[in-house]
């Protein structure tokens, strides 16, 4: 299931850290609760956006892989 | 017909365990500061991307910049600076400023930066500069080592904007004695 989202942060090309510094900047401009997409290329992502998730908290609900690009949904705690 | 008694037990029964176990459960740390000695390109471009990493997850930052670590927070188009000939000279050694990082080997007259900054920019890599940016508007303390100043003879005007005001060790030793987590790099 792809869950729909209405906020997303576009780190494709971007190399580590910007992916979670864009996401970190996204999520505290959204209400607790909603949902964050962000796509990257960074294949570090993938394990970096697990650990976000548990050092802040915010929920990471979906991860998926299409094409090279990583999608990851987060929902604002 | 016999009868059987249990055999006592060998070893008294166990005291009751304590209400409360005196072990304190471990805490997580929300700070982290990151001394930065050193000036080399490599050096400073990886205390950045852990500084912004760190802001990034929720962690207050702080960076003491001191010895030649402090060159980074020199103004871009400030050349050279200091009082005295060998503050000058020292200087126009170490030119000065985010984005006039030298590698600590394989510098090659400035084709070693120049090669790893092409690459970075290929591959998505944000610049020290870019990411000395991000991090102050991440909220990233960035505190001058107040020594460094006067022995480099620099002033507050040579400086980039949003610094802490400068400080000693004893500063950053109040925070590694109170648990905050440091890097000396």
């Amino acid at each position: 299931m792809t869950l729909q989202t209405m906020h997303r942060v576009d780190a494709r090309g971007l190399a580590c850290p910007m992916p979670i510094v864009r996401t970190a900047q996204a999520i505290t401009s959204i209400p607790s609760g909603e949902l964050l997409e962000v796509l990257a290329t960074d294949a570090g992502s993938t394990k970096d956006f697990v650990a976000w998730s548990r050092t802040t908290g915010h929920q990471l609900v979906e991860q998926s892989v299409e094409d090279g690009v990583y999608r990851f949904v987060l929902r604002r705690k | 017909m016999s009868v059987v008694t249990p055999a006592p037990p060998i070893t008294p029964p166990l005291p009751e365990p304590a209400a409360t176990p005196a072990v304190e459960a471990p805490t997580r740390a929300d700070e982290l500061l990151i001394i930065l000695e050193s000036g080399d390109l490599e050096r400073t471009w990886g205390t950045l991307i852990l500084a912004t990493s760190a802001a990034a997850s929720g962690l207050k930052v702080s960076i003491f910049l001191t010895f030649w670590g402090f060159y980074p927070l020199v103004r871009p188009g400030v050349r050279i600076t200091g009082h005295n000939w060998m503050q000058k000279m020292l200087s126009v050694m170490n030119r000065p400023g985010i984005d006039h990082l030298r590698m600590s080997r394989l510098n090659f007259l400035g084709m070693g930066p120049w090669m790893a900054r092409h690459l970075a920019r290929q591959q998505g890599v944000a610049l020290p500069g870019e990411l000395l940016d991000i991090a102050r508007a991440m909220g990233v303390r960035l505190i001058p080592c107040q020594m460094t100043m006067d022995m480099f003879g620099l002033s507050r005007e040579d400086l980039i904007d949003g610094l802490d005001e400068p400080a000693g060790a004893a500063t950053v030793l109040e925070k590694i004695a109170s648990g905050v987590p440091a890097l000396f790099i």
